[in-house]
Parts: structure tokens; C-alpha cells; sequence
């Protein structure tokens, strides 16, 4: 389980790496996505390759993104929450 | 210069099949919105949109059908409808034309074709297909259709196709080019492949469009057709026909940034040079049919590009959309025909589905019901992805 949830935090780190034409060194695993520079489009880039890589469906609506008062029905604020995100979509995939 | 005039509209779309049932949804502030019925519909995660009902394609269209995707069918019945109501002769010629926006063309004959060949294995596609599928076919069966052989062509700039096709449309009869042109937009993109491309992009609302208020979760598309007769003033006079508004002033802008994300500064400078050709100031326009797509994005930048051009006291504003969708190139000409029914019958359509003020949209927005108000002058604002910003002003006639 451990080793599942490193793989996947390796994945977004490097999927977001791309989008930011950054090397996966640069993103730190606590990284803020706001603090990444990271545009609508990139963003959207980013879940359509997380969800190809790991055969999910993220449920991201890019009008969620600065609600803060409603939880979103994906939390796509930081890398750690990301894999949490991931992490448990992965787990409810059917075996 | 020669002023132009509204003499005709017609149009299909989710509310109704012509312009009394249209008018009359909008002033109720009916929604269009509804469960989507297409093929394969419940592979999509989205399952709302804005279809066009009842529409009985073989019974309208016996003899040309297997010409017409669905998106020049709307065009035809809403161009038939617009030359009725206008009174035009059939013999305009070489001084009529038809300028028509659409973002899609014939994505459904796309997508059939495509079906036809890689997941059916089958060896050959309708020899139509090609025919069906430009994005001019529409603008060209209308033109076959009433004999229009001047300034025809279409229109695409994405959301703000409809009104590029009639600022252009209203440019060429300016200049003397036409007399009377058939022009705004058409759109049929609510099937599999067009739905599952927005769905990509992450802005399309699951339960409804919400333009301007919090809780707003983005778009619902529509299908539909809007087609108005634009005609010199001079040509209409003479021939004794009925005015319904007149097309005062049209700008364009490019926000030349980002390919997505609107710029309000792009918008600001649309809607002031759109007031400057039609000789307007901002005190003059008593209503705004606003873009608000209902995504978090656009509204808030529109709202702040509204209240740079007119200050604390802008008139009052509604989004449209979220009765008759998001009709992509047809939208404009939807919107212009709520807009002129504004100036005609003193009924502000609303924005439905409104929930609450947001801060972010410090607007007087029409909030779920219609407003009586007598008013001389309207915009209709277009912000399209590509950043591009295309504005109409009309005038009471």
C-alpha cells in the first residue's frame, strides 16, 4: 500500500513536472498547485494524464476549483491531496 | 454609409421551434435544459443539455434530407421562418446573400462517417458526406433554397461565430455589397463525439447553467438556429416592410493571450468600440444579453469588463443561456433575437436558475424572472475561447 502510494505521488509529480516544462525535482511533494503556476489548461492536461495512467475518472469540474467554502468533488489544491485523491480512486477500481 | 434594419427573424432551438413559442419561453423563463436522448448518451459523464424537441427531420425535409446534417436543417427552417416574417421577394439575386456562424459544421456526419469506418468495419461512407459536413453547408443550402447570390460564406470564431456572421453581415450591406442579408448562426454539436470533447475541458454544469451566480458549475450546451434578415434601411422603406430594429453597431477584438482563459480588457474594448459605431453612449443601452456562459471564469471577467465600460450604474444584465444552452455559433444569433425582443415587447428575459448574488458578479442581474422595462438600445455580447470579442449593439426601430 505504501509503495502504491509512492508510485502514484512519483506520477502526479511527474505529470505535473510536464505541464509545468519543469523537471519532477522541481515539484515537491507538499507543493501547492496554486503556488505552481500551473493555467486552466494545464490543469486539465494534468487529470486527463493521471486518469489515463491509472484508468480512473477523476470527478474534476474546473468550476469547483475556487470554491472554498464547498468541498470540491476532487481536491486538486496540493500534490499530497492529489495522491490522497488518487490514491483512493485507485482503491475503489473494481478488481 | 447606408443604415441597416432587422426585418425577419426565425429560429429553432430548445425552447421552441420558431419565434412566438421562443419569445414566450423567454419571458416565462422556461428552461430547455433537459436530459439528453442522442446515441450512446449514457457513455457521457454529462447527462443534461440543451436539445432541440420534436423535430420531425423527414417530415420537414422530404425531398433533401440525405444533404442536410441536422445543423443545416436548423438553419433552413429558422432562414424560412426569418424570410416569411421580413415580406422578402424570392428574386433578390445578386443583391442578397447569407453570412451564417457556426463552430462545428457537421460534427454528427463526422462522427457517423468516422463510426461507419472504424467501429463498424464497413468499406465506404455516404458519397453525401463531404456536402453534409462543411461548415458552409448551411449558408449554401440557404442560399440555394432563396436565391441569394451575393456575399455568401460562413462563419466560425467558436462561441462568437453568430455574431461575427451578422457584424460582417451587417458591414457588407453597409458598404453597399448586399441589400438584404440572411444571417446569425447554427449549431449541432449535441451528440457523442462533440459532448465528450467539452467534457475534456472540465466546464460543463451536471445539473443546470447558472450564469452569474455563486454555486455556478459551468456550462450546458444547446442546439439550435437563429437567422435575421438584415436589410438596408433604404431597401426596407421602399418596399414597405415592417422594421423590427435596428442593427446600430458591431466591433471586434482579439484578446491575444491565452487560448481559453477570457481577458476583460479584450471585452472592455469590444463593447466600447461596438458603442462608438453605433453612436451610443453607455447611458443609452437599457439592457445587456451578456455571454455568461455560467462558468466561473467568463462571468466574473464579463462582469468586470461591464462595469469598466458603464460604471455603477450599468443596465440591467441576463445570460439567456440558461434557458435555451449554450448554443456554441449559434448562441449570438439566439441572444440577438432575445435582445430584440427586449426592445420590442419591453420584457427583459431573466437568467434562471439564479441562487444567489455572487460578489465576484456585481451586476443588476434579471434574476429568474422577466422585468418589464421600455428600452431604445441593447447589447449583445460574444466572448469566444481563441480570446476573440464580438459585440452588437441595436436600436429600437
Amino acid at each position: 500500500m505504501v509503495a502504491m502510494r509512492d508510485q502514484i505521488e512519483a506520477a502526479v509529480i511527474e505529470i505535473l513536472a510536464e505541464q509545468l516544462l519543469l523537471t519532477p525535482a522541481d515539484v515537491a511533494p507538499d507543493a501547492r498547485i496554486g503556488d505552481l503556476g500551473l493555467d486552466s489548461l494545464g490543469k486539465v492536461e494534468a487529470i486527463f494524464a493521471l486518469e489515463e495512467r491509472f484508468g480512473i475518472a477523476i470527478p474534476f469540474n474546473a468550476n469547483d476549483a475556487e470554491a472554498p467554502d464547498e468541498a470540491p468533488d476532487f481536491d486538486f489544491s496540493s500534490v499530497p491531496a492529489i495522491v490522497d485523491g488518487v490514491a483512493r480512486l485507485v482503491a475503489q477500481k473494481p478488481t | 454609409m447606408r443604415r441597416v434594419v432587422v426585418t425577419g427573424l426565425g429560429t429553432v432551438n430548445a425552447l421552441a421551434l420558431d419565434v412566438p413559442g421562443t419569445f414566450a419561453a423567454l419571458a416565462a423563463g422556461r428552461s430547455g435544459i433537459g436530459p439528453l436522448t442522442f446515441r450512446d448518451h449514457a457513455r457521457l459523464t454529462i447527462g443534461i443539455g440543451a436539445e432541440v424537441k420534436g423535430w420531425d427531420a423527414a417530415a420537414r425535409f422530404p425531398q433533401g434530407l440525405p444533404l442536410y446534417d441536422r445543423v443545416t436543417q436548423y438553419a433552413l427552417a429558422a432562414g424560412a421562418e426569418a424570410m416569411a416574417m421580413a415580406g422578402l421577394p424570392q428574386d433578390l439575386g445578386p443583391r442578397g446573400g447569407v453570412i451564417l456562424g457556426t463552430a462545428a459544421g457537421g460534427i454528427a456526419t463526422w462522427e457517423d462517417s468516422y463510426r461507419a469506418v472504424f467501429a463498424e468495419g464497413k468499406a465506404r461512407v455516404s458519397p453525401l458526406t463531404v456536402p453534409r459536413l462543411m461548415h458552409n453547408a448551411a449558408a449554401s443550402h440557404l442560399s440555394i433554397l432563396h436565391g441569394l447570390q451575393g456575399p455568401v460564406l460562413a462563419v466560425a470564431s467558436a462561441c462568437a461565430s453568430a455574431n461575427h456572421a451578422m457584424g460582417l453581415a451587417l458591414q457588407q450591406i453597409r458598404v453597399g455589397a448586399a441589400d438584404v442579408i440572411l444571417t446569425g448562426g447554427t449549431e449541432a454539436m449535441l451528440c457523442f463525439g462533440g459532448v465528450k470533447a467539452w467534457e475534456g475541458l472540465r466546464v460543463l454544469a451536471p445539473d443546470a447553467c447558472r450564469p452569474f451566480s455563486l454555486g455556478r458549475k459551468g456550462m450546458v450546451i444547446g442546439d439550435g438556429a437563429g437567422v435575421l434578415v438584415f436589410e438596408a434601411e433604404d431597401h426596407a422603406r421602399a418596399r414597405g416592410a415592417a422594421v423590427l430594429a435596428e442593427v446600430a453597431g458591431f466591433a471586434m477584438t482579439a484578446d491575444a493571450g491565452d487560448i481559453v482563459a477570457p481577458d476583460a480588457d479584450g471585452a472592455v474594448r469590444a463593447m466600447r468600440l461596438a458603442l462608438a459605431d453605433a453612436g451610443m453612449a453607455p447611458g443609452d443601452v437599457g439592457y445587456i444579453n451578456a455571454h455568461g456562459t455560467g462558468t466561473l471564469a467568463n462571468d466574473r471577467s464579463e462582469s468586470a469588463a461591464i462595469r469598466a465600460v458603464f460604471g455603477a450604474g450599468a443596465p440591467p444584465v441576463s445570460s439567456t443561456k440558461a434557458m435555451h444552452g449554450h448554443a456554441i455559433g449559434a448562441t449570438g444569433a439566439l441572444e440577438a433575437i432575445a435582445a430584440i425582443m427586449a426592445l420590442r415587447t419591453g420584457i427583459l428575459p431573466p437568467t434562471i436558475g439564479h441562487q444567489a448574488e455572487d460578489p465576484d458578479c456585481a451586476l443588476d442581474v434579471i434574476a429568474n424572472v422577466a422585468r418589464a422595462a421600455q428600452v431604445r438600445a441593447v447589447l449583445s455580447n460574444a466572448f469566444a475561447f481563441g480570446g476573440l470579442n464580438a459585440v452588437l449593439a441595436f436600436r429600437a426601430a
